[in-house]
């Protein structure tokens, strides 16, 4: 396809597409991965006007399919845009870059990515980490969004909450510090910024987490900064007192759908806790996370944080995308980190 | 939230005439069903049956607060910050502050070990004015096996703040502030955690104690999916109680052997052959997994070469350490007040190694002769 052909395809008014050619923007491609503040400064138009061209251009690479003549159904999307997409989108980083690289750069949007593990293994903390990186500003490589938080089980503590802010806060000023020679850039973040952005939904029953993951949709659409939703725990309010385990699979499987739909139409990351059961296979008793097998099918992702001997390790249990592989890491007074024993890197298996 | 009326959520009168035809009248009722589910009952489109989901969940679903304004309203409004001081310095200062409000904090460890002698003394401390560091309020204290003792606790009080307890009335006063329970089977115990929910909210209880949880669940009840179910139910019951009241609850329970074909491994692990530490012997808790799950902060009580240790075995806010403490006619206290940090399997075992020897001389002056912590 030429060029001003798909200038010229947009739904944009003449003048738009007339600065855009002028800043020398010939392409879709050459200007859609932009952010609209950076469009808007490039044309000098204010950050509305170039937010919409740049929706134009996406809805317009989407109808672009037709052009190929391949089956079209609305909203799908190739896997040339996919790939692309994926690249865009910056991931959340756990603050532990050995399970960052077995993440494949950390936690992804646009996916649920399911995390478990035996009690006091640090799915609270890892819980409240991510509410805390997610707002690491797009200057410091990070998504400069805000986190939604569901406790099922009461077990955020604010106070934790705090510390893990401020040692974000003082390692995002040390990192500015070094970088401060080629850009000018104030981190002005301060640790109870950090805590005012994270909304904190607390759970009590499981209608009320039905009705919570409903009601996600309408929340996010007005508060479209959320860019990440954690669920600490999924397991909760469905392993106690809950009979009907016909009931509970549909129940929960109706949640998954609802939080994948979240995650691809507001690109953001889901991360939902589940918790540790005992089960019965080939002969002897292993671990294995809660809720049953049909739901282990759930999500994208799975991560299995576990003692490895005297160390804590994530292992990649499930990803279409990643291999499996562990990797050490450790809860530190300032939250998750690298593992202090640097011998013991990642292992693939 | 969840039992509201369907009637009362604003729905239009024709959607809202429809569930009351199906006799569908609460939030929980619709939600327990999917959408298809409900066009199929109700006989509507699909546009109309998500329209009311989406209103009814939205209705249902409770408010939402930044941390920032729960860090205000808890750590600010509540005393102490929302924890109750244990005068243990070195726990306090691992936990923010001590014993956490509104949510359930676990005593685990062997018979002998301090466990109601811990629960004796925090149920003093919760009832002391606030200037001696307690919360001023009453506490109930279900005592399951009888072994919550009057006269012990009015010791650990008058040895630990002598000066309070020399004014006159005021251990008639303390002691009157704790209210025991004594229940003698489970329907028991759980015909009173229902009128302890109500009692609660009225009067100005500030502490609730359960000791032993796991003596009146396996009094009820034998193994299985039966335990296991009843057992969820407490859970959730307990754990909603410390939530609605903001009170903390402190819930102990006891230790079993470990069987040899229980899992503590996945299947991804390779399977160690044979434990090292396989003849040494130790205990888990009496109450398994999904318990553990469930409470937020363990503390775990054991006996290692003589030497007691209070471990933070789990907990949201602090590393894994454990303190050398012992018990005195004051009550239980520290040895040392910085922590030793744990790793690995090491933080869930419990040790009881020479255990009854302390059992025996402890408080006699002879501890000493049994060496220091290893």
């Amino acid at each position: 396809m030429y060029s001003w052909m798909e200038l010229g395809r947009l739904r944009i008014s003449t003048s738009q597409r007339g600065k855009l050619i002028s800043a020398g923007y010939s392409t879709l491609s050459s200007f859609s991965s932009l952010t609209p503040s950076h469009l808007a400064r490039e044309l000098m138009i204010p950050e509305e006007e170039a937010a919409q061209i740049l929706k134009a251009a996406s809805d317009n690479s989407r109808l672009d399919n037709t052009d190929g003549g391949q089956a079209i159904v609305n909203g799908a999307q190739t896997a040339w845009e996919m790939l692309h997409e994926e690249q865009l989108f910056p991931r959340i980083t756990t603050s532990c870059a050995d399970l960052d690289d077995i993440l494949g750069g950390g936690i992804n949007c646009k996916e649920v990515t399911e995390i478990g593990g035996v009690p006091g293994i640090g799915k609270t903390q890892m819980g409240i980490q991510i509410a805390v990186n997610v707002q690491i500003p797009v200057g410091l490589g990070g998504l400069g969004g805000k986190a939604v938080y569901i406790d099922t089980e009461g077990s955020f503590m604010v106070e934790r909450a705090l510390q893990i802010a401020e040692a974000s806060v003082s390692d995002m000023s040390e990192y500015n510090d070094l970088l401060r020679k080629s850009h000018a850039c104030q981190v002005s973040t301060k640790p109870i910024d950090i805590l005012e952005n994270i909304y904190y939904f607390r759970i009590c029953s499981y209608t009320e987490q039905m009705a919570l993951i409903n009601y996600l949709e309408k929340f996010i659409s007005e508060h479209k900064d959320v860019k990440v939703v954690i669920v600490d725990s999924v397991t909760f309010h469905f392993r106690q007192d809950f009979e009907d385990l016909a009931l509970r699979t549909r129940l929960l499987s109706g949640m998954a759908l609802k939080l994948m739909n979240l995650a691809k139409t507001f690109n953001l990351a889901v991360v939902i806790f589940n918790q540790v059961t005992t089960k019965y296979t080939e002969g002897s008793f292993q671990l294995a996370l809660a809720l049953g097998d049909s739901w282990s099918h759930s999500c994208t992702n799975r991560v299995i944080l576990y003692w490895n001997g005297d160390e804590r390790h994530a292992y990649i249990d499930k990803s279409p995308s990643l291999r499996s592989a562990s990797a050490p890491f450790s809860v530190t007074g300032k939250g998750i980190r690298n593992s202090a024993s640097n011998h013991k890197r990642i292992k693939l298996m | 939230m969840a039992e509201k009326l369907i009637k009362e959520m604003g729905l239009p009168k024709s959607m809202a005439n429809v569930f009351a035809a199906r006799n569908i009248t609460t939030a929980k009722e619709v939600l327990s069903l999917t959408e298809f589910d409900l066009m199929h009952l109700l006989d509507v489109g699909m546009a109309q049956v998500s329209s009311a989901v989406a209103r009814i969940s939205e209705v249902a679903c409770p408010p939402y607060q930044t941390a920032l304004s729960l860090m205000e309203q808890r750590v600010q409004k509540e005393e102490h910050g929302g924890h109750l001081p244990t005068d243990l310095k070195g726990l306090d200062e691992a936990l923010c502050g001590g014993i956490p409000f509104g949510v359930l904090t676990e005593l685990v460890g062997p018979a002998g070990i301090g466990k109601t002698q811990f629960c004796m003394k925090l149920s003093l401390l919760a009832s002391l004015p606030a200037v001696y560091g307690g919360l001023n309020g009453h506490v109930i204290y279900i005592d399951v096996e009888s072994k919550f003792s009057s006269r012990r606790m009015i010791e650990i009080g008058v040895k630990s703040f002598p000066d309070l307890f020399k004014m006159t009335g005021v251990i008639q006063e303390m002691a009157g502030r704790i209210l025991v329970l004594r229940p003698t089977s489970l329907s028991k115990f759980t015909e009173s955690l229902q009128q302890i929910k109500e009692s609660l909210l009225q009067r100005q209880v500030k502490l609730l104690v359960i000791d032993s949880m796991a003596a009146i669940i396996s009094r009820g009840y034998g193994h299985g999916a039966s335990r296991q179910h009843l057992l969820g139910w407490h859970i959730s019951f307990i754990k909603s109680l410390a939530e609605i009241s903001r009170i903390p609850i402190v819930v102990t329970n006891q230790v079993r052997s470990q069987t040899h074909e229980e899992g503590c491994q996945y299947s991804f692990q390779v399977q160690r052959t044979e434990d090292p530490a396989g003849y040494d012997s130790h205990l888990v808790a009496a109450l398994g997994i999904n318990w553990a799950h469930a409470v937020t902060i363990r503390l775990v009580l054991e006996a290692k070469s003589g030497q007691r240790f209070i471990k933070l075995a789990k907990s949201p806010m602090s590393p894994p350490l454990a303190f050398p403490f012992n018990i005195t006619s004051a009550g239980i206290s520290l040895l040392n007040d910085i922590g030793t940090e744990l790793k690995g399997a090491e933080i869930n075992r419990i040790h009881y190694h020479g255990h009854s020897e302390i059992i025996n001389f402890d408080g006699k002056g002879c501890s000493d002769k049994w060496g220091k912590p290893t």
